[in-house]
C-alpha cells in the first residue's frame, strides 16, 4: 500500500488549476470528467510522478462550513515543502497571494500560511536556514 | 489604601498565568497572529502541550483584559496584543513603587 493522491477541497475547480498551476507553479497531471465535475489532479514539476493533489469540488454541504471554521482559527488544510520559505513567500506575495502569517521560525522549520483563493489556508515549511 | 482605578486587578489576574505570559511576549512580537499560529508558536517554541480549546479560553481571559485585541479581517480571525493596559498597570502601580522618594533616599544613603 502506499499514498499516491491528497486532496484539497476547492470551491471552483477552474479557479484553483490557474492558482495551482500559474501562481504556486504546479503541473496539470490528470483532467478527466467525473459526473457533473472534473477529476483534476496536479503535480510538482520537481516530482511529476510524486503524489498527485487532487483539486475536489466542495459541493457537500458539510465541506464549507468545515472549511470556514478552519480557516477562521488560521489553520492550514495542507502543507507544501519548500527549499527556502523566505523566498517562496517573496515570489508569493509579489503574485498578489495574501498570507495569514509571513515566514515564521517555529522550532527547527520555518513556516508561512497563505490564502489558496478557493477557501484554503495552505501552509509552506523548509528547514530553519539559521 | 490606594484608589485603584479598577485597572490592574484584570491585568495581574491575566498575568498570573504563565501560558497567558507567553501568549503576551509572542504577540509582543508581531500583530494580527491566527489562534493556528499562536498554538503553534507554544508548541515549537515553548514545548507547551496545549490545546487550542485552552489557548482559545486564555486569550479570551487576555482579551477580557484589554490585553487583547481580535479583529476579523475578512475570513479570519487575528490576535494582537494592546500595551495600553500593560502601560496603565505601569504608571499605576509599578512606577510609583520604583520611583518613590523612600526608595531614592535609601540609595542615597548607601
Amino acid at each position: 500500500m502506499r499514498i499516491n493522491l491528497t486532496s484539497v477541497l476547492v470551491d471552483d475547480q477552474a479557479k484553483a488549476l490557474d492558482f495551482y498551476t500559474d501562481v504556486l507553479g504546479f503541473e496539470k497531471k490528470t483532467d478527466f470528467a467525473a459526473g457533473e465535475a472534473r477529476w483534476l489532479t496536479v503535480v510538482s514539476p520537481d516530482d511529476p510522478d510524486g503524489v498527485e493533489l487532487v483539486l475536489e469540488p466542495d459541493e457537500h454541504p458539510a465541506a464549507r462550513p468545515f472549511k470556514q471554521a478552519l480557516v477562521a482559527d488560521g489553520i492550514p488544510y495542507t502543507s507544501f515543502a519548500v527549499d527556502d520559505v523566505e523566498k517562496e513567500h517573496a515570489r508569493l506575495v509579489a503574485a498578489g497571494v495574501e498570507f495569514t502569517q509571513p515566514p515564521t521560525a517555529m522550532g527547527p522549520m520555518t513556516t508561512a500560511v497563505f490564502d489558496d483563493t478557493c477557501g484554503n489556508l495552505i501552509q509552506i515549511a523548509s528547514m530553519a536556514t539559521s | 489604601m490606594v484608589a485603584y482605578s479598577g485597572s490592574v486587578d484584570p491585568v495581574f489576574k491575566a498575568l498570573s498565568d504563565p501560558t497567558r505570559r507567553i501568549l503576551v511576549e509572542e504577540l509582543a512580537e508581531r500583530d494580527e497572529q491566527t489562534l493556528f499560529e499562536l498554538c503553534v508558536r507554544l508548541m515549537s517554541r515553548h514545548g507547551l502541550e496545549v490545546s487550542r480549546q485552552a489557548v482559545a479560553k486564555h486569550l479570551d481571559v487576555l482579551e477580557q483584559a484589554g490585553l487583547v485585541t481580535i479583529r476579523r479581517e475578512g475570513k479570519y480571525r487575528l490576535h494582537s496584543l494592546d500595551r495600553a493596559p500593560l502601560r496603565a498597570t505601569w504608571d499605576e502601580w509599578f512606577r510609583p513603587l520604583v520611583t518613590s522618594d523612600d526608595h531614592q533616599t535609601d540609595r542615597q544613603q548607601e
